[in-house]
């Protein structure tokens, strides 16, 4: 099968959802007429009209709270948020709703909704539009938080999302709709939730990262290769559940690791899992858990100083190569 | 007293008639029993009365049909009473016990009956009216000849989630009673203190949509308007907004004695208006019930809250064990997350040393 994009990924896993179950419905604004802001939804509203794909005004607190509504009837609405940085406007339907009904309601009733909407940063578009914040969801217990790294991740982890009887952020990327990629060649390409993939095997250096920085830290890794140092990235696909275990058994075998975010590393996912392994790979370490995210401001505009606060290739594999002269490689 | 609307086929019904008397005293006496175990501690938390606002409650909720969704404030006590949930396991849930209607998990604030069609008690001022907007849209999804009524108190019409949801009611034209519970104050602030327009019907026009006020301690009043505004979203698919005037006798919750910002003298005045004695006179007046007919409903409600309080004492209350079940619900769930216990926080790796409360 021919490579496709990421979009066209999502789009597909979208398509074939809308087509396989009929209490699947798409809401978000401009995902009809105008066939998305990214262009993910393209075709959809031509092709199941406006009831399945249905146009919303921007009102986000209103319609994901709609989209709650609708779920704790067994609907399986898929809401686009245009970007990760919208739904602070809807944290409360997320965080104090979407996430605390069945737990709060002593399991009478779920919430299958899922929530899609792309994160990263890169485009000049500064501090209201280029954030990263599934972290901050990701501490959410009642969520659960994905982000793929490839089109076959993201077509098959949104299938599976959708099928899953609870919330589900699924944090995508601007940077990522344009990677191509290849599909799987049978089956339906569901993707569990909660497990990290091994993108690269590495015996130095484990590099962990999720999202587009999967593909930064797989850059970085064949750089530090023509050194001789071989890196070991780990996808890890989602951020909770966070699969540990897989990080932990890399860790055990490289002695070093490096985790990546394009959000802020400040009680980020590099956090929650140097708080972890340091507990389960004590003897495994060689040096302490390094850290590599944006920079602590708001992202400004000029280039040069987005330029500096991105955590590029050039910034992980600073990063890394410190790490490995702490310990005299 | 002057002939109340709707009055004709509730009050031809006597059977009906009486059954609206009934419902409004248990509620009644369940408040006031609720609000002497709250002093025992029996209960914890939040406790919201609702006491003097049962005929808004009553009346737009026994407009329902089977198949119409309910949703409704924190405020939710005769909310679940109304819907029919069973008294013993309402006051198990505010005992915090597993019998509960939301096992012990919710509390006074989140009561729910599925069974019931009554999707709960919420906690974020107006953040449940979207929700409940979202169930309309699954009626017009499925194509379900039902209603939502979401309930709410004053204070939620000064709340962006208010604007949005009913917005997105019109545009879609979905089936949804917006019922505006007003008690004339949200906590210790009043209406107009909140509202620019405080006449809250009115906002209904800024969307296009049927607006109406009654008099929210008329329960004939209140079941006429809902049943009309019902059956329009049942028939038409269009929502509307209904505005109920009431007032609470009590403090905001057990915590305050709504003192400080009203007079003795308006308290005073409301009680005189109290929505029970009110209809219970229009029921003798009419001949349809006697003061010892009456009397016979108070002491069947009565021992319905003691038995309820009864069960709730000696219901138990939920394991330790359990403290992880109903936060995810996926079949999956728990393969999804085993791969995550490693290295957490301590209490949430299993095996650890076990602590007492
Ligand atoms: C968004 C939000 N802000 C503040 C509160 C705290 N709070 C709880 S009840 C309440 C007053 C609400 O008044 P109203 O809507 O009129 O309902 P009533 O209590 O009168 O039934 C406030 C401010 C809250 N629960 N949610
Ligand atoms: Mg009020």
């Amino acid at each position: 099968m021919a490579d496709v994009t990421y979009r066209e990924a999502l789009r597909q896993a979208l398509d074939e959802e809308l087509d396989r179950d009929p209490d699947v419905f798409l809401m978000g604004e401009e995902i009809g007429r105008f066939e998305g802001s990214y262009k993910v939804t393209a075709g959809l509203w031509a092709k199941y009209g406006a009831e399945r794909v249905r146009e919303t005004p921007i009102s986000e607190e209103g319609f994901v709270g709609a989209g709650i509504g609708a779920a704790m009837m067994g609907l399986r609405p898929v809401i686009e948020i245009m970007t990760i940085n919208f739904i602070l406007v809807a944290m409360d339907q997320v965080v104090n709703h979407a996430a605390k009904i069945r737990y709060m309601f002593g399991g009478k009733v779920g919430v299958p909704l899922v929530i899609r909407t792309p994160g990263g940063a890169g485009a000049q578009l500064t501090a209201q539009h280029s954030q990263s914040l599934e972290a901050w969801f990701a501490g959410c217990p009642g969520l659960k938080v994905v982000a793929p790294a490839t089109p076959a991740d993201a077509y098959g982890m949104l299938k599976t999302a959708i099928r899953d009887d609870d919330p589900v952020l699924f944090c995508e990327n601007l940077v990522l709709y344009n990677l191509t990629g290849p599909l799987p060649e049978d089956g339906d390409g569901a993707i569990p939730i909660g497990r990290a993939a091994i993108p690269r095997e590495g015996t130095d250096l484990t590099l962990v990262a999720h999202s587009y920085t999967v593909q930064r830290a797989l850059r970085v890794a064949d750089r530090l290769s023509q050194d001789g140092i071989s890196v070991e990235v780990v996808d890890l696909r989602s951020l909770r559940p966070l699969d540990v275990d897989t990080v932990a058994e890399s860790v055990r075998k490289t002695n070093r690791v490096l985790v990546a975010e394009e959000g802020w590393s400040t009680y980020g996912v590099g956090a929650e899992l140097a708080a972890r392994l340091q507990r389960v790979c004590f003897d495994d370490l060689d040096a302490p858990v390094e850290r590599v995210g944006q920079a602590e401001v708001p992202m400004p505009y000029a280039k040069p100083l987005e330029l500096a606060a991105l955590p590029l290739e050039s910034k992980i594999e600073a990063a890394a190569r410190s790490l490995l002269a702490e310990c005299g490689l | 007293m002057a002939k109340m609307a709707g009055e004709a086929s509730v009050l031809d019904d006597r059977e009906h008639a009486l059954d609206l008397f009934r419902q409004m005293a248990l509620i009644r006496r369940f408040e006031e029993r609720t609000e002497e175990q709250y002093t025992r501690a029996r209960i914890g938390g939040y406790c919201h009365l609702a006491i003097g606002e049962e005929a808004s409650s009553v009346g737009s909720i026994d407009a329902l049909v089977d198949g119409d969704a309910l949703y409704a404030s924190y405020r939710d006590h005769g909310t679940a009473l109304a819907v029919g949930s069973p008294a013993a396991a309402v006051m198990a849930e505010l005992f915090g016990k597993e019998s509960g209607v939301a096992r012990g998990r919710g509390g006074s604030m989140h009561l729910l009956d599925v069974e019931r069609h009554f999707y709960g008690g919420w906690g974020i001022v107006g953040a449940h009216l979207p929700i409940a907007t979202g169930t309309a849209l699954a009626m017009v999804y499925r194509d379900l000849p039902f209603a939502v009524l979401c309930q709410f108190g004053d204070g939620a019409v000064a709340t962006g989630s208010f604007h949005e949801a009913l917005n997105l009611a019109a545009v879609w034209d979905l089936p949804i009673v917006f019922q505006v519970i007003n008690n004339q104050y949200g906590m210790g602030t009043s209406v107009d203190q909140s509202n620019a327009e405080p006449e809250l019907w009115k906002r209904a026009a800024s969307y296009r949509m049927h607006g109406e006020q009654v008099d929210g301690n008329d329960v004939l009043a209140v079941r006429e308007a809902a049943d009309r505004l019902l059956r329009q979203a049942r028939e038409e698919r269009r929502p509307s907004l209904l505005e109920t005037i009431t007032y609470r006798h009590r403090g905001h919750s057990v915590a305050d004695a709504g003192k400080v910002y009203r007079t003795a003298e308006e308290v005073r005045s409301w009680r005189e208006r109290d929505p029970i004695t009110r209809y219970g006179l229009l029921l003798g007046e009419r001949g349809i019930a006697s003061a010892a007919d009456l009397d016979g409903i108070w002491q069947d409600v009565s021992a319905q809250v003691k038995d309820a309080i009864d069960k709730a004492v000696a219901a138990a209350a939920p394991g330790r064990d359990s403290l992880y079940e109903h936060l995810y619900g996926d079949p999956a769930h728990e393969e999804q997350f085993s791969r995550m216990q490693a290295g957490a926080p301590f209490g949430e790796r299993g095996g650890e040393q076990t602590w007492q409360t």
